[in-house]
């Protein structure tokens, strides 16, 4: 990576992508006082010159659908603004929303549930070449569609004219890919599309979503809990506990060496598919989490077995512990501290 | 161990489901032996047939699925020659099923105590209420809940804590065979190896013998002893779990074991070509030589019996002779 050069890039270009600050609170009613913040104060910038494959981990609770969602213009931020290619997307209209509803596209975790089941295949795939006009004829519709069923390793013969149930889970799952892959989008979405997928068919799809990405220069924002797929297919990596970012950088890094305590207990939690790697040798300290904790310091800090008294009164900063990696933990206070603004500086593209 | 004798046996168990598109041969001969304190892995992709192995084991089957021959014993007693009365009284207390999504099998309204005597009555109506609330804390504590969890009601509990209640609620009678289907399928990571952490250790108190089912070879990989790998209705091989992960000898096992993620094949996707059988319509002979890279022409027409090798491993397959010898190696390599 010629990294000087792409620093460069970063001051001229518009990012295609961008989180400023956004946080996201959900309250219960107009009277509750009762708020959970999904999301807080995240920053991020997807490049529009260098396609990436960016992973969000996290547990169930952590934000990471909040932030799909928010991304995709589903629901708005409470603070902050999201940028597409430099505009602010709860903000676009007309042409602008019709661009961008084309360019972001989105992979969902159930194939069984985005399917109506009385319609064919070809129904999922005629409406988006309708509604954005991406062809003039029936036979280049016909065409566009072969194309795209073909890149993600699927024989249109086999699939077209069928009917949802029908296809395996892995098939639909790579229609919804192939749907995607239609409208050329510039950013794919992608909330753990495999979760719900047989083990043997997962690589199948995590294949067709690197080959977007390298083949089609497409970004993509890969939305998991499970760190072996992360690993696997995406360049960087942010991990998220209850709305914050404990640790992010690149996934070779975080993953193979990670700082961060949670990152530590939930990398010591994976089931690797390796005999001679056993899992949890990590204490799980607090079995079930205190929710309703006063809000203010680390998240992590009731579960952590290093915590400290500074840890209850203020959020810790990022701290830049390697070239390409930060940790939001004050055992690493020794290290440069960097903005939360500044994130992305620590994702290789 | 070797002295011992097998807590489960299962000999040639056959279901079919009787749909309108014809006979699904869901379990086909399945044999299976099983010993205390041994902790089993079934895994294969979506309808293979691992769960209809376990509800048979259970004789749970509903219609349009029967159990069509074979027999299952848990030690000397023979659950296939039971009364519907008599299996009735062995579950549980025999062996117990943990369904997969157990935590949302839990009565919303009732509290947990109650769920819990309301089994334990079934099977022991004559255990005294003092004697039936000490049986519930000890579950209780047995998968690390605190007693107070007793008087909650299902929706008080996280994801986690209710599966530990599903699991309480299994081993409440101290079963020698414990199935769980996907006990952790839900859940993260985290509470994940706290599920099984708690599962081991119950598992190791009682000596029973655990199946695991699921698709998370990652899990089996750290879970358990021995892996059965099954294909359309089939088991294709059981091998104790580091054979299973080092030098499956099925070619559909190894497979599997090579679509895997690791930690040393980073970017490297090996997917299992093809498609699973419509078990309707199995292929003639062995049911995975369409997608077998080492096909030969006796699997297009021989369906591979399930064959003890020298070695221990249970492998079916016609590229190993009764020695467990690989056949025509250069005929592979060229296919």
């Amino acid at each position: 990576m010629p990294q000087g050069r792409s620093r460069v890039l970063d001051l001229n270009m518009t990012p295609l992508l961008e989180f400023r600050n956004v946080t996201k609170i959900y309250t219960k009613g107009l009277l509750s006082r009762a708020a959970t913040t999904a999301l807080d104060d995240v920053s991020l910038k997807i490049e529009d010159d260098r396609p990436t494959i960016l992973t969000v981990a996290g547990e169930s609770g952590s934000g990471k659908t909040t932030l799909a969602m928010l991304l995709l213009g589903f629901i708005s931020p409470t603070h902050g603004q999201i940028l597409y290619k430099g505009k602010d997307i709860t903000r676009l209209h007309g042409e602008e929303r019709i661009t961008f509803r084309k360019e972001v596209q989105a992979v969902f975790q159930d194939p069984f549930a985005v399917f109506n089941p009385f319609y064919t295949v070809d129904h999922l795939l005629t409406v988006p070449i309708e509604k954005f006009k991406l062809a003039r004829s029936k036979s280049e519709a016909r065409d566009k569609m072969d194309e795209a069923l073909s890149a993600v390793g699927l024989r249109p013969e086999d699939v077209l004219g069928r009917f949802p149930h029908q296809l395996s889970g892995g098939q639909r799952q790579r229609i919804n890919v192939a749907r995607a892959l239609l409208l050329k989008p510039r950013l794919l979405v992608a909330d753990e599309p495999v979760s719900m997928v047989d083990a043997s068919l997962r690589a199948t799809i995590l294949e067709s979503l690197r080959k977007l990405n390298r083949e089609y220069g497409i970004s993509i924002i890969y939305i998991t809990h499970d760190l072996t797929t992360a690993y696997h297919v995406a360049n960087s990596i942010i991990v998220l506990y209850r709305g914050s970012v404990m640790e992010a950088g690149d996934v070779e890094r975080v993953i193979r060496d990670p700082q961060h305590p949670y990152t530590r207990l939930l990398i010591d939690s994976i089931p690797w598919p390796d005999i001679n790697r056993k899992w949890g040798q990590t204490e799980i300290v607090a079995r079930e989490q205190e929710h309703g904790s006063i809000e203010t310091g680390c998240k992590f800090a009731s579960r952590c077995p290093f915590m400290m008294d500074k840890c209850r009164q203020a959020l810790p900063p990022l701290y830049q512990v390697a070239d390409k990696q930060a940790a939001s933990c004050y055992l690493y206070d020794q290290q440069p501290a960097i903005a939360r603004e500044r994130l992305s500086e620590m994702l290789p593209a | 161990m070797t002295q011992q004798s097998p807590v489960l046996r299962v000999i040639d168990l056959q279901v079919s489901y009787y749909t309108e598109a014809g006979r699904a041969l869901a379990l086909d001969h399945a044999s299976l032996e099983l010993y205390p304190g041994e902790k089993l892995g079934m895994v294969g992709e979506s309808g293979c047939g691992k769960s209809t192995m376990a509800l048979a084991m259970m004789r749970m089957i509903k219609p349009p699925g029967r159990i069509e021959g074979g027999q299952v014993f848990v030690g000397d007693t023979e659950l296939t020659a039971l009364s519907e009365e008599q299996m009735r009284k062995a579950r549980l207390s025999l062996i117990s099923y943990i369904p997969q999504g157990a935590m949302n099998s839990l009565n919303p309204v009732l509290r947990i105590e109650t769920q819990m005597r309301d089994a334990i009555k079934e099977h022991k109506p004559e255990m005294s209420d003092a004697e039936v609330q000490e049986r519930i804390y000890s579950a209780l504590e047995s998968v690390e809940l605190r007693r107070s969890v007793a008087r909650m009601y299902p929706h008080e509990l996280s994801g986690g804590m209710k599966q530990r209640v599903c699991i309480a609620i299994g081993i409440l009678l101290s079963p020698k065979v414990i199935i769980a289907d996907e006990p952790t399928s839900a859940l993260d990571v985290v509470t994940q190896r706290q599920v099984m952490e708690t599962l081991d250790r119950v598992q190791k108190q009682l000596g029973s013998a655990v199946i695991l089912i699921g698709h998370d070879m990652g899990l089996m990989a750290q879970f358990v002893d021995k892996v059965a790998v099954m294909y359309a209705g089939k088991f294709t091989e059981i091998s104790p779990v580091r054979d299973m992960f080092t030098d499956p000898m099925h070619p559909y096992a190894r497979a599997l074991i090579e679509s895997l993620p690791t930690l040393s094949n980073k970017g490297v996707f090996k997917g299992i070509p093809g498609l699973a059988p419509s078990l309707i319509r199995r292929p003639p002979g062995c049911a995975f030589h369409p997608r077998c890279a080492y096909v030969m022409e006796v699997c297009k027409t021989v369906v591979p019996t399930l064959e003890r090798l020298p070695n221990g491993r249970l492998v079916s397959c016609h590229l190993y002779d009764h020695e467990g010898n690989r056949l025509n190696a250069e005929l592979r390599m060229a296919g």
